[in-house]
């Protein structure tokens, strides 16, 4: 590039030179993307509303950190894995809609609390609020990376061609978040006895929510063939955190669920009361300028 | 011997060759370097602070990405930055300090509030655009890792500036409130943009030794003028005006006159009166302490690693 005139080619307007762009079409073009036959569509949208707010919440969460990690070089990885998580969010949220007939942006930011599928696990605040610290965290981020691995892993065999192929490309993101997060288990259970009594603390913070991850959702017992049933995630999962918790010197803690609100829970749109400020920041822009064009 | 190491640093920087992290360099040299490029890092680590106050609001979703990529890059430049400051034998925990405690500044421009999404374009159009007019020049800086990094973070804000303008493009073309966002915006950048370029000539303290060693190439004064005359054709372009009545092209010069900034509001913000400072630098500090606890664990653990690594 020429250094003479940094707006030398600001004017031409070609956009080929945007590194985002819309950030999913070209990562998934020549993908099939007509609906299998016989797939219930109105469940296929919920099932991926279901996993692109799981993302998507978790994003939102995530995000929260930049500017605030621990080091220079942390603040990076967990932007990195911020912008994984949305990338996948756009993209399931985009496949949702082609069945709703509303685009990606409609569906997060116009819906109401109420519509959103994700778990509690995404939601509830594990820090830089005073809901957690930065062990909190990396807790949260190792069993839903490590929930979701599994589930993406099984997700590539799925007889929709968009789901298996949204699944293909996550895996090797997710392996990187759980191998980020698994390495600084590690670190904080094995490095100071402060390091060891917070992250046994996020570990704890996070447990009650990590039961609803393999709870089987009516939708996921239609979509045969599509879906993945969590349930079937469970002892690998388990086996994963067990042999990371054994590493880092840490105790699993006893299994307690949060309990249900009337049986119903994040898939069912019933969700913590973190979830409206959550909302309310998120979404706040785009529906205060309806119209606008960003 | 003396005065044949200087000599032959004179003899490099005079012929435009780099400097190196094991060459002999004077003192006064190391240390300027050392602060200079110390005030960059730092100014690209606050300058994550006003961006990121909109990345969880951002109005859709590709402009989150967009955003949240940008402000990481940020984290990446303060990153390069620090460690050019470690060849000259700087410590980045050292200059932290230096930075919280209010000991070493960083770009004043970021000590203003960004008040609505629109400054996100502006941000990177006017503020970005004006870093990187003052940053071009150091890409043939004298010492060659400052130059190599910035030869990296050139192209890095160049495409962030394009993104701002991209941003900005776009919410001109929408409804006729986004357009009042954006020259509103604007009317609140414009002179604090200009004041990025320093105090007049006349003013300018750090200007005359710099430009002898190569580490500064170009006045404020001449880089602010540039920068007006390339700002204007892009505000034509995007149908904004700047908020200066003065602002017009001068056919005998070839250039643009322009008025001055009020210099009063520039030094009472550089001395800690602006909107933002003890704001940014808390927010930097409270980051720094609360990570205390998980940079020691860090270390701990990998010392006893080692240990156990050489006990084997």
């Amino acid at each position: 590039m020429s250094f003479d005139n940094a707006y030398e080619s600001l004017l031409g307007g070609e956009d080929a030179h945007w590194a985002f762009g819309t950030g999913f079409s070209e990562a998934l073009s020549g993908v099939n993307r007509e609906f299998p036959a016989g797939v219930d569509r109105e469940a296929l949208a919920a099932y991926c509303l279901m996993l692109g707010d799981d993302a998507l919440i978790f994003s939102q969460r995530l995000s929260e950190w930049c500017s605030r990690a621990p080091e220079l070089e942390e603040d990076i990885a967990l932007a990195n894995i911020a912008l994984d998580l949305l990338g996948q969010a756009r993209m399931l949220l985009t496949r949702a809609g082609e069945v709703l007939g509303r685009d990606e942006d409609a569906l997060a930011y116009l819906r109401d609390e109420r519509e959103f599928r994700n778990v509690h696990l995404a939601e509830i605040d594990c820090g830089p609020g005073p809901g957690g610290d930065f062990a909190a965290t990396i807790a949260r981020l190792l069993v839903f990376s490590s929930w979701r691995l599994a589930l993406f892993s099984r997700l590539r065999g799925s007889a929709d061609p968009v789901l298996a192929a949204i699944a293909e490309k996550g895996l090797k993101e997710l392996a990187y978040h759980r191998d980020h997060a698994a390495q600084w288990t590690v670190r904080l259970g094995d490095g100071t006895d402060e390091s060891h009594r917070r992250m046994q603390a996020g570990l704890e913070r996070v447990w009650p929510f990590v039961d609803e991850l393999f709870a089987t959702h009516a939708v996921e017992v239609t979509l045969t063939g599509v879906a993945v049933d969590p349930a079937s995630l469970r002892s690998e999962v388990d086996g994963v955190l067990e042999a990371v918790l054994n590493a880092a010197g840490l105790t699993r803690p006893t299994d307690t669920r949060a309990a249900r609100v009337a049986g119903m829970a994040g898939r069912d749109g019933v969700h913590t009361e973190a979830m409206g400020y959550l909302l309310a920041e998120m979404q706040h822009l785009h529906r205060s300028l309806p119209g606008a064009v960003w | 011997m003396a005065d044949d190491l200087e000599r032959r640093f004179e003899r490099t920087v005079q012929s435009e060759a780099r400097i190196e992290p094991r060459d002999w360099m004077p003192d006064g040299y190391r240390k300027t370097l050392i602060r200079q490029i110390a005030q960059h890092a730092h100014s690209e680590i606050i300058g994550m602070q006003p961006e990121g106050n909109w990345i969880s609001r951002a109005p859709s979703l590709r402009r989150k990405a967009i955003l949240l990529a940008k402000v990481q890059d940020e984290a990446g430049h303060g990153l390069y930055l620090y460690s050019a400051t470690e060849t000259l034998g700087a410590d980045r925990e050292d200059l932290t300090l230096k930075l919280i405690e209010g000991r070493q500044k960083y770009s004043s421009i970021f000590n203003y509030p960004t008040l609505t999404f629109a400054d996100v374009g502006v941000i990177g159009w006017l503020v970005d655009g004006a870093a990187i007019c003052n940053q071009v020049p150091l890409c043939r800086t004298s010492y060659g890792p400052y130059a190599r990094a910035m030869i990296r973070i050139c192209k890095e804000e160049s495409f962030h500036q394009r993104q701002g303008y991209e941003l900005l493009m776009t919410m001109m073309r929408g409804t006729q409130q986004q357009r009042d966002m954006v020259q509103d915006s604007v009317n609140r950048w414009w002179w604090p943009s200009l004041m990025m370029f320093g105090p007049p000539d006349a003013e300018s303290t750090n200007t005359e030794q710099s430009m002898a060693w190569r580490i500064k190439r170009d006045t404020n004064d001449e880089l602010r003028q540039k920068f007006v005359n390339m700002s204007m054709p892009q505000a034509e372009a995007l149908g904004v005006t700047f908020p200066d009545p003065e602002l017009r092209w001068n056919d005998e010069r070839g250039e643009y006159d322009f008025g001055q900034p009020d210099w009063d509001e520039f030094w009472q913000v550089v001395k800690g009166g602006g909107v933002c400072n003890e704001q940014r630098i808390a927010h930097r500090r409270k980051a720094h302490e609360d990570g205390a606890w998980v940079r020691e664990a860090a270390v701990a653990h990998a010392a006893k690693h080692a240990r156990k690594e050489g006990a084997a």
